[in-house]
């Protein structure tokens, strides 16, 4: 059946400015010497000596723009409207869960007693931060079905090399030292980066012709030279590891630890948990499964879970009680691999990821998987006559389609294909990735869009293979309708300009 | 149930149906069936928003905020400032907030110009040519560095003085473990600087990867940067500096002085405290770094039709394209406190930053002044905003003491528990100084 598009809150948005498509000054082109925004209080402290300081004293106050700040408002709400964003429109980028922020999170992120606390306040004056932090590791650790978690990791990366550390500590404390880490030929750029960093060998298991981890193919890579596994589950293809018990009992065969990759966790919370699949180590990005917004490229969070007997490894300080509950104080695990963060991590996005828990419950968790996957299976469906599907199986929260025949037969490719879909009103898909499909469309529509939308962007993805049959130009020429349109890449990185006074010079 | 999936039960049947499938488990039959749960989580079930921000008002309540409960002499990295209604309105933006990384610079370039923006103001404030588009915070940003720092010089020894912010060595030292740094501790003067040994005492040092100092350091002690050049150049070493924003109101740039990189917490340009995060790691480099830099790079080029525009830009030195011989794997960076930065230190402008700095700088020798008054005299001797003393009493006690009378008094520096180490922002009247010197007076008499 085809839904109405008529009324698709999520699509259509326009993504154009509201007046024209001129360039917008920079902040530094609009200051004129002595305009001011700026206001300070009087403190009445006296004027003291610079004497101590006048070794270091520097010549000429720092070259920061002089705006009125009539001009500071317009010139930053005239960025705003040259931005698509969630709060705007679909925007089924896969592997991003880029699903509706609830502004209700904006309103605990400013509540005074979270917002203006120093961190370094001491545990007696902050007994509701510990509280919150103890509270949200127990959502995290059932949700994962793990037994404690560091909330320390500000973003998903972080989170994946801090539990890589535990790993190592792991096998440090068994007087081992094996190097490899396995990692799947579709997982995500920043898992081999980490292992490097880590201080491990990555080694890659290829997929089979379904998409997932080949296991016999496993079977021969792991020996007692390996640490353990990284993995996606649904993998980065949308599909669920079947088989994925079986793999894991090769790694844990070698006294190996398996390291779940919690970028995918939105298609199974409250459906099944990493910990019973036999993970011991799991990172949650909040800021995907738990919606707290995305910033633009940030803030995030990356919480990193542990099964008992890798606890001790954990980063500290903890939250933890020493009465039952009564009190609250910071503890530091015996075996600590250290801090990852300077002080407790991004701790109001951790607020408002727990205000969101709490919002749906347990049962609401669950739909919110559960309509995820719904979304995603139906919108594939929807799509099978426009593009081919990648893999044939029933996908969880995204799935992968490829332009490859798309580009054969018109010469419009998978990066055509998104750029033309901005000129619908819709943010475009992940292109070029995962690596093992050629002109891959990774789409993930989340749970938030409603079916009319999801009928809205697949007519617009129609339209545009359509289009590109009868006038392959046209589409290559898209997008038309945004602020600016496609840009010469190749120039900003042959001779970079990356501050205002590198093109001055 | 609730949730913020708009769909009707009848739509749930019909796309259902369009799937030939009778239920949402059958979405899950590629799930073995032992994995399958069978029992709820074991959580609460569902609040509605009133009562999710009641429960989230009563954990606020037990907190002590600055100002509505604490006048607060505590810095390391974390400030009480005063915050522009302009950054916390602009910062708020829904089109700021709920975007994500600018991968269709089409649709993207207010985020992209106001990263290019913050970029320029970073880079004209460290003295350095390039700067990234953040990192996750101050102690991120100096691990990035001396990841980098190896990567350039293939030297893993890295020299840290010991003013350096101590979570920052600490996370150091986490992440070390990964990449084999061997870390070594430069000590510090009576002074509360780095004690650097002169190029006599130094005839034959081993290569080094880098020369880490604070400026000012976490005791408060303006360090210098010409004899941390020295030392670092007698090494083969780059020299990295951790910069508090704020002082090069009034100080000469870590770059004049000749460093490499320059990294810093950005907490202090516009975002609130925020009981430590999210804040806003800073990254400046010099140009011949600049395909080694980590995090995003925005740069400038055109459009199609010829009009300026922004775009990420050198992505080959990313991990998504690198993979396992990236040296870095950021991903995400801190692109809306980046943002609330531009836009706070714009509103602040030339004077007013230079003007901010000074007060911070009257208002913590003032305080120093005071606290002589009482026996309390800073064992910092050229410093900023900020300046450690040496109390008669355990420094925990007395921090604790302070809080019935309504101050935080400061840092305790892990490890020593007889020194304080306070600050003064713009935020801090004469009254509330004055005050916070007479409750000491009471506590030590």
């Amino acid at each position: 059946m085809r839904f109405s598009s008529t009324s698709a809150p999520g699509g259509r948005a326009s993504s154009a400015p509201l007046v024209g498509d001129a360039e917008e000054p920079t902040i530094f082109e609009l200051s004129a010497p002595s305009r001011r925004s700026f206001s300070l209080r009087e403190t009445d402290v006296p004027a003291m000596d610079l004497g101590p300081i006048e070794a270091w004293l520097r010549d000429e106050p720092v070259e920061l723009p002089e705006v009125s700040e009539r001009d500071l408002v317009a010139h930053f709400t005239r960025l705003a409207s040259r931005n698509y964003s969630v709060d705007l429109g679909a925007y089924p980028l896969g592997s991003c869960t880029m699903k509706y922020n609830p502004k209700f999170a904006d309103q605990v992120a400013a509540i005074d007693g979270l917002t203006n606390v120093h961190p370094a306040t001491p545990p007696e004056a902050i007994q509701g931060w510990l509280r919150l932090f103890h509270e949200l590791e127990r959502y995290v650790c059932e949700i994962t079905g793990m037994a404690q978690a560091t909330l320390q990791p500000p973003a998903g990366a972080s989170g994946e090399l801090t539990g890589l550390l535990i790993m190592r500590a792991y096998h440090a404390s068994r007087g081992r030292t094996p190097r490899k880490v396995v990692i799947p030929d579709s997982a995500h750029g920043t898992n081999p980066a980490s292992v490097s960093l880590a201080g491990f060998q990555a080694v890659t298991v290829p997929s089979g012709a379904n998409g997932l981890v080949d296991l016999a193919k496993l079977r021969e890579l792991v020996d007692d030279d390996t640490a353990g596994i990284m993995l996606t589950n649904p993998n980065t293809l949308g599909l669920f590891e079947e088989e994925i018990r079986e793999i894991l009992e090769v790694i844990h065969g070698v006294d190996g630890l398996a390291y779940y990759d919690g970028a995918n966790l939105n298609a199974i919370v409250g459906v099944a948990r990493p910990g019973d699949m036999g993970f011991d180590i799991v990172h949650s990005n909040l800021h995907k499964t738990f919606a707290t917004p995305h910033g633009g490229g940030g803030p995030g969070a990356g919480p990193v879970a542990v099964v008992e007997h890798l606890a001790d490894f954990l980063p500290g300080p903890l939250a933890r009680s020493l009465d039952g509950g009564t009190s609250y104080t910071w503890m530091t695990p015996r075996r600590s691999i250290g801090r990852v963060h300077a002080f407790h991590g991004n701790s109001v996005v951790l607020a408002r990821a727990l205000a969101f828990m709490k919002y749906l419950g347990n049962e609401g968790m669950r739909t919110m998987s559960e309509l995820a996957v719904l979304n995603a299976n139906w919108l594939r469906a929807r799509l099978a006559d426009s593009f081919a599907v990648a893999y044939e199986q029933p996908c969880m929260h995204e799935f992968v389609v490829s332009a490859e025949a798309l580009k054969a037969e018109t010469g419009v490719r998978a990066l055509d294909v998104a750029k033309a879909l901005l000129d619908s009103g819709f943010h475009a898909p992940t292109v070029y990735f995962p690596l093992v499909v050629h002109e891959a469309l990774m789409i993930e529509p989340t749970e938030t869009e409603s079916p009319q939308t999801l009928e809205a962007m697949a007519s617009a993805l129609e339209n545009i293979v359509a289009m590109a049959h009868k006038d392959a130009a046209a589409v290559v020429s898209m997008p038309r309708n945004t602020p600016v349109r496609r840009l010469d890449e190749a120039l900003a990185a042959r001779r970079p300009i990356l501050t205002e006074d590198q093109r001055l010079r | 149930m609730p949730s913020f999936a708009p769909h009707t039960d009848e739509e749930i049947q019909q796309m259902l149906a369009d799937l030939g499938m009778s239920s949402l488990q059958e979405l899950y039959s590629s799930i073995p069936a032992a994995l399958l749960r069978t029992e709820p989580l074991a959580l609460p079930p569902d609040q509605s928003e009133i009562e999710v921000l009641e429960e989230f008002a009563a954990y606020g309540a037990q907190n002590a905020a600055v100002r509505s409960s604490l006048v607060n002499f505590a810095g390391g990295g974390a400030y009480d400032h005063d915050l522009s209604a302009a950054v916390r309105h602009l910062g708020s933006q829904s089109a700021f907030v709920t975007a994500y990384t600018p991968y269709q610079p089409e649709v993207a370039q207010g985020v992209l110009q106001a990263l290019f923006e913050f970029q320029t103001i970073i880079a004209r404030l460290f003295g350095l040519p390039i700067a990234n588009a953040s990192l996750y915070d101050g102690a991120a940003s100096l691990v990035e560095a001396v990841n980098m720092a190896v990567g350039f010089t293939k030297e893993r020894r890295i020299l840290v003085s010991a003013g350096v912010h101590p979570s920052y060595r600490e996370a150091l030292g986490t992440f070390g473990a990964g990449t084999h740094l061997l870390l070594e501790t430069i000590d510090l003067c009576d002074d509360d600087s780095t004690c650097f040994p002169s190029a006599d005492e130094e005839t034959e040092v081993p290569r080094a990867g880098a020369v880490i100092v604070g400026y000012p350091n976490y005791f408060g002690a303006i360090e210098d940067l010409a004899a941390a050049r020295a030392m670092a150049d007698r090494r083969g070493a780059l020299l990295i500096v951790v910069a508090d924003p704020v002082a090069l109101g009034l100080l000469r740039s870590p770059g004049e002085f000749g460093a490499d990189i320059v990294v810093g917490e950005g907490q202090s340009l516009g975002i609130p405290l925020s009981f430590g995060g999210p804040y806003l790691g800073l990254f400046a480099a010099k140009s011949e770094y600049v395909r080694l830099m980590p995090g995003r790079l925005v740069g400038e080029t055109l459009d199609q039709e010829g009009r300026r525009a922004f775009v990420t830009t050198l992505r080959t030195r990313e991990q998504d394209i690198r993979r396992e011989k990236a040296t870095s794997n950021v991903c995400t960076n801190q692109t809306l406190m980046a943002i609330q930065a531009a836009i706070h230190m714009s509103w602040l402008g030339k004077r007013g930053f230079q003007m901010l700095a000074r007060r911070n700088y009257d208002g913590a020798h003032y305080l120093a002044q005071q606290l002589a008054g009482i026996g309390l005299a800073a064992s910092t001797t050229h410093f900023f905003r900020e300046f450690t003393v040496h109390t008669p009493i355990s420094a925990t006690e007395l921090q604790h003491r302070m809080l019935a009378h309504g101050f935080l008094a400061g840092l305790v520096p892990p490890g020593h528990d007889d020194r304080l180490v306070v600050v003064v922002t713009e935020a801090r009247r004469r009254v509330e100084i004055d005050g916070f010197v007479d409750a000491m007076a009471k506590e030590l008499r």
